[in-house]
């Protein structure tokens, strides 16, 4: 039984039709359909930057879109802001979490719709109240009293949640549920779904991880580049058949990497004990050491110390206590300038804000750490030739697009800011590679070639260190896979012989060594 | 002709992108078309006042003296504030600089005996330094202790000026029964032949000649030329040398350049010693080649705050530091004319000024009028 | 002995509240603009517009109420331009900040020349339209009470109402709450519904309204007339006052008495021939504000998204 077949027996409470965006010149959307049924959940597939959220913010009056209508409940409606979407039921969790830091739980979820006496003064104790009794009547835990900077991130779910269901809800539009939470937040995620449709709400969730498509939704539409690809029924099809729509050809799960002998250890942590920016211990007398010629996979969810641990090794944050070494030097508390010199790269977690200097040309940001050496600087001059020429080798070496060396990084696409950092590094010729989060928002194509230049520092004998959130991407990559927790090493454990449920256990906090 | 209007205002809009000089063009023109209607609706004729402006600026030698004079020491701090932009900074302190620069070299010129060629450079080696540790000072408290540089320097505006006041009235430096300084020694004196138009060779030589008179009339000296040749090296460290480098690295983003091994904190110092150090040439120039003493003084002169606008409308590059300053000397010399002639208020400069640097906020704005796409508010 | 101890302290007391009462006021302006999001480098122009439609208004209509609010009516109109620029234009705030403060000089002494024959100076307005001294002659002659509030302004007490209720206004009402949310995080209050650029438009106005009490504070009551120099970095200060207070209504109003306070101390040292000299105890104010800032621990607590125009559609 087809969609068309199965669609015809439900009760269509969203139809988006032929919606069309265009951002200038670029068409972020084109001709997309999507119906919503009540009661059932309908996935948004496709690839970061394939139109999924512009889509999802035209929906919810954030952008309005160039072209197409929308009907809710049959009729035609025209949602200029987000007033008009709320009114018509709809509520929206942002992939990034639209909360506000300094308020508390209840400040948030009232906010624009806030329990008052006379003269609008605040009735927080009314808030309280409204917030425990939604938070109980779908059993999502909440502190109303806690200040968002102080909750955890899927405490900060829920409040996105009850923000929702507090402006009375009946679809839910959930952008990357599932990108911050650990593989049993995930599972309690998709209760909490369930538990909204047997309600009667309606959910759009988007993704594009597949197992959760395949766990948690009824029908699936895939995207791709802004184009509509296909709306499936997802008990009819596989991760295989979702993934090759998404994509557009075959994809190949696991990187190519042939067996090989770590070598001696070169850089090891003992006992490291670094603070984050409130003083509390975020890394805790954490111990790991790395080989020449293996990848070091470290496993986490965001916030567990990793931000903190990385900034350490390189020299960005004191170190309170403990000892780092490369090569059997100490480098403990060194400033970044010398770090550098003692040959350890670092691909950075965030590019555009510590990985390239986005008003600076492509020559410019190649020679970042180089700028003062022969022969990119003489006496203090810059000399702007060898610059440019090294640039253009680097540029045809990895492939950088556009191929100019005078065009600023910030017109860049991801992916291309990525190879820039990349052939940086790389060619730093580094005994030890860390790289954070290096395929973060890059598409299929670009993370291929990111995981192949981690593999080919590895066969030439050099140690890399890999930070990810991405359990999939630390399972193929890795050679060895360190599990973080709360600043300590939970677990090590081959990469050959991992097991999702155990790394997941240990992510959680569940493990033992 | 609609048709022709419609190609003109879309040669325009190629022409006004934003930061380019065609852009500031724009926003120079308004700016005159703002002042306009001001003096228009006082009722007073606009083309007859800056017919008197341009006249005041262009018609006799000793003006275009005097304008350039006036320029100097508005290219130096805007050249200061430029700097400082370019490394991420924000430098409210020219002000307070180019003082510290101006009383450090009037005691050098006053208190120092030294021949001639060597006097001249020491008071303004001396002044540039003593003001690049005033500027370098907010830098300090920034990467030492987070104070944000534009209450420090703001709070060290304050302070060079009470200490300025201070040594007015200091014994030994106070010019007895004035509210003045002593001058600085002749030979610290920079203003050109400044001894010979006194002497009565002097004298008779210039009555034969009126151009040379009208001329030499105004303390002409060589700080325009200093001006222009700071500009040319500040221009050259930004672009050309690995210390532009890490500055405007550290400007454009200190975190990519802490990961980069740069020194943030060293170079938030050096770039606020450097930009001190050029609104202090401002304040030394003007001493040795024009005023030759220190007065008292009872609120802000204004050079620095003027210099923020310089920077602004040469949208921070050196170069354009020195046509801005130029426009703004040119501007507040010739503005003043139009007081006496004409009797309207000679304040239009400063809205001429204001609506200049307002129209270069809003680039949004003049993109707009050029497109004509004003249809439902601004708001995109 | 005692008694002159208690009686110079009351008089410190009682020039600190004069001194602060004009930066009270414009750093409670720049608490508004800067909780919603925008900077306000302009404060020192619109005070200073404020401060010329005081003095004017005061010397043709003759009540000191009727000028006072005139003058924030006019620093009102005067942030609407700022609002324009930064709201609607998406303006460089600070650089419109900057023009903003050419602008108001420009504008007061041009207008001053049209009104007053070509002076720069307003004419003095006369004692009996100034503004009104309430606790005057209240207490007894000499007493503790007597010193510190017989010579205060009405305006001083205004200013401290004000505080009040800019702090009521901020943290206990819905629109407080909302004019928050949208200086931390727009995008978040847009998804609420909550019109940004509605609110920032009115926090901005607000600014100017509040920086033209400011002004009147000065030309109406400390002195009776408009010159040139009568606001000369008063704005600025106020402004640092805002940051030193960490963007806080109360905090603005203690950091605002710490330069009122050591401007009072030495206007009160400046009466006895000591030997240190008066230009160097007018120093202090700025000599201990740096002080404070460089011994003061923990980070500046600027809202999250000050400075940064809000544009509804940038693609993320």
């Amino acid at each position: 039984m087809g969609y068309k077949d199965k669609a015809k027996s439900l009760t269509k409470v969203i139809e988006m039709k032929n919606i069309t965006k265009k951002f200038g010149n670029f068409v972020a959307n084109d001709s997309v359909n999507l119906d919503v049924f009540k009661g059932k959940v309908h996935a948004l597939l496709g690839e970061n930057g394939a139109g999924k959220s512009t889509l999802m913010n035209i929906l919810y009056g954030l952008y309005s879109p160039t072209s197409g209508e929308i009907l809710i409940n049959g009729k035609k409606v025209d949602i200029t802001n987000p007033n008009i979407a709320i009114e018509h039921g709809i509520g929206m969790v942002h992939q990034h979490f639209m909360l506000i830091k300094p308020f508390t739980v209840a400040q948030n979820i009232i906010l624009g719709r806030e329990p008052t006496s006379k003269f609008s003064v605040l009735n927080m104790k009314k808030a309280i109240k409204d917030v425990k009794e939604i938070s109980e009547r779908y059993g999502l835990y909440v502190d109303p009293n806690a200040k968002i900077e102080d909750i955890s991130v899927s405490m900060q779910q829920r409040v996105e949640i009850l923000k929702a269901l507090y402006r009375g809800a009946e679809i839910l539009i959930l952008d990357e549920p599932t990108a911050v939470l650990t593989p049993q937040e995930i599972v309690e995620l998709i209760q909490i779904i369930k538990n909204l449709t047997k309600e009667g709400k309606s959910i759009i969730l988007i993704s594009h991880k597949l197992k959760e498509i395949i766990a948690a939704a009824d029908f699936c539409l895939i995207i791709r580049r802004g184009k509509h690809i296909d709306t499936v029924v997802v008990s009819e099809t596989d991760e295989k058949g979702l993934a090759s729509k998404m994509v557009g050809r075959e994809v190949i799960f696991n990187v190519p990497k042939e067996d090989k002998k770590a070598g001696d250890e070169i850089f090891s942590i003992k006992d490291l004990v670094v603070k984050d920016n409130r003083g509390i211990v975020a890394v805790d007398n954490l111990n790991l050491s790395v080989k020449k010629g293996e990848i070091l996979g470290l496993a986490g969810i965001d916030g567990n110390g990793q931000t903190e641990l990385l900034e350490a090794i390189t020299g960005l944050r004191k170190v309170e206590s403990g000892e780092i070494k490369i090569n059997g030097e100490d480098i403990t508390n060194n400033t970044p300038f010398q770090i550098i010199n003692k040959k350890i790269s670092h691909i950075p977690e965030d590019r555009q804000k510590r990985g390239l200097i986005l008003d600076f040309d492509i020559s410019e940001n190649m020679i970042l750490e180089n700028y003062h050496n022969y022969p990119f600087a003489k006496r203090g001059v810059l000399q702007y030739n060898n610059i440019k020429k090294y640039a253009k080798e680097l540029i045809n070496k990895f492939d950088v697009r556009p191929r100019e060396e005078s065009k600023l990084t910030g017109t860049l696409s991801g992916g291309n800011q990525q190879k820039v950092i990349i052939a940086r590094e790389v060619t730093n010729d580094p005994d030890l590679l860390i790289a954070a989060q290096p395929t973060r928002g890059l598409d299929v194509g670009a993370i291929e070639f990111v995981h192949q230049s981690l593999i080919e520092q590895r066969n030439n004998d050099k140690a890399v260190f890999l930070i990810s959130f991405e359990l999939d991407e630390v399972m193929n990559v890795s050679d060895r896979i360190a599990v973080i927790y709360e600043g300590k090493i939970v677990g090590i454990v081959n990469a050959k012989e991992a097991k999702i449920e155990e790394l997941g256990l240990m992510m959680a906090g569940g493990g033992s060594k | 002709m609609k048709l022709k209007f419609k190609e003109i205002r879309k040669a325009l809009y190629i022409f006004a992108t934003e930061k380019t000089i065609g852009f500031t063009l724009i926003a120079i023109f308004l700016g005159l078309v703002i002042g306009a209607i001001f003096l228009a609706i006082a009722g007073f004729n606009p083309f007859q006042a800056y017919g008197i402006i341009l006249r005041g600026i262009f018609s006799k030698p000793s003006y275009i003296s005097y304008t350039i004079i006036r320029a100097t020491p508005l290219i130096l701090t805007g050249l200061s504030i430029a700097f400082a932009f370019k490394t991420g900074l924000f430098n409210i302190g020219a002000e307070g600089q180019y003082i510290i620069g101006s009383v450090v070299a009037t005691a050098a010129g006053y208190f120092l005996h030294l021949p001639l060629f060597i006097h001249i450079p020491v008071v303004i080696i001396s002044a540039v330094v003593a003001a690049g540790i005033w500027g370098g000072l907010a830098g300090y408290f920034k990467a030492k202790f987070g104070v944000h540089e534009v209450i420090s320097t703001i709070m060290l505006n304050w302070i060079a000026l009470y200490f300025q006041n201070f040594l007015i009235y200091t014994e030994g430096f106070q010019k007895p029964g004035g509210e003045t300084s002593y001058s600085i020694q002749p030979t610290a004196n920079m203003t050109i032949l400044k001894a010979w138009k006194g002497s009565v060779a002097g004298r008779e030589w210039l009555l034969q000649h009126p151009f040379w008179k009208d001329l030499l009339r105004t303390p002409m000296n060589w700080g325009f030329l200093i001006a222009i040749l700071m500009a040319v090296l500040v221009w050259f460290i930004l672009n050309k040398t690995a210390l532009g480098y890490r500055l405007r690295a550290v400007g454009f983003n200190k975190f990519a350049a802490e990961y980069g091994g740069i020194n943030v904190n060293k170079n938030l110092i050096i770039s606020m010693f450097i930009a001190g150090g050029l609104a202090g040439l401002a304040g030394a120039l003007q001493v040795v080649g024009v005023s030759h003493k220190v007065t008292l003084i009872a609120a802000m002169e204004g050079y620095g705050f003027d210099g923020i606008a310089v920077a602004l409308i040469a949208n921070s590059s050196a170069m354009g530091c020195i046509l801005a300053g130029l426009l703004f000397g040119a501007l507040k010399y010739g503005g003043a004319k139009i007081q006496p002639f004409m009797r309207a208020p000679s304040e239009v400069i400063s809205i001429v000024i204001g609506s200049i640097v307002f129209f270069i906020s809003i680039p949004k704005l003049i993109k707009l009028i050029l497109t004509k796409k004003i249809k439902k508010g601004g708001t995109k | 002995m005692m008694e002159t101890i208690f009686s110079n302290f009351a008089l410190i007391i009682g020039t600190t509240l004069m001194y602060s009462t004009p930066l009270i006021y414009t750093s409670l302006g720049g608490v508004l603009a800067e909780n919603s999001g925008v900077i306000n480098i302009g404060l020192e122009g619109m005070m200073i517009i404020g401060a010329f439609a005081g003095a004017t208004l005061g010397y043709f209509v003759g009540n000191p109420w009727i000028a006072f609010i005139g003058a924030g009516v006019a620093g009102g109109i005067y942030g609407l331009l700022h609002a324009v620029a930064c709201v609607s234009f998406g303006a460089n705030q600070v650089v419109s900040g900057i023009a903003i403060n050419f602008l108001g000089i420009g504008v007061a002494l041009f207008l001053s020349r049209m009104f007053f024959e070509g002076a720069t100076m307003t004419k003095s307005i006369p004692l009996d339209f100034k503004m009104p001294r309430p606790l005057n002659g209240v207490f007894p002659d000499g007493s503790f009470l007597n010193i510190i509030l017989d010579n205060q302004y009405a305006t001083v007490y205004v200013a401290l109402i004000f505080v009040l209720l800019i702090w009521f206004f901020l943290y206990k009402t819905k629109y407080g709450l909302r004019l928050r949310s949208v200086g931390e995080h727009p995008t978040a209050a847009d998804t609420l519904g909550i019109n940004v650029i509605r609110i920032r438009y009115f926090a901005v106005i607000m600014s100017g309204v509040m920086a033209g009490f400011g002004g009147a504070a000065m030309s109406l009551a400390i002195v009776s007339n408009f010159r040139p120099t009568l606001i000369s970095g008063h704005g600025f200060i106020a402004l640092a006052a805002m940051i030193f207070g960490k963007w806080k209504p109360q905090g603005a109003l203690l950091a605002c008495l710490l330069f009122g306070g050591s401007q009072g101390l030495a206007v009160f040292l400046g009466q006895f021939n000591f030997e240190i000299s008066s230009q160097l105890i007018s120093m202090l104010p700025y000599v201990i504000t740096i002080v404070v800032l460089i011994g003061f621990v923990g980070k500046s607590a600027a809202p999250a998204a000050d400075g940064i125009p809000y544009e509804k559609e940038h693609k993320y």
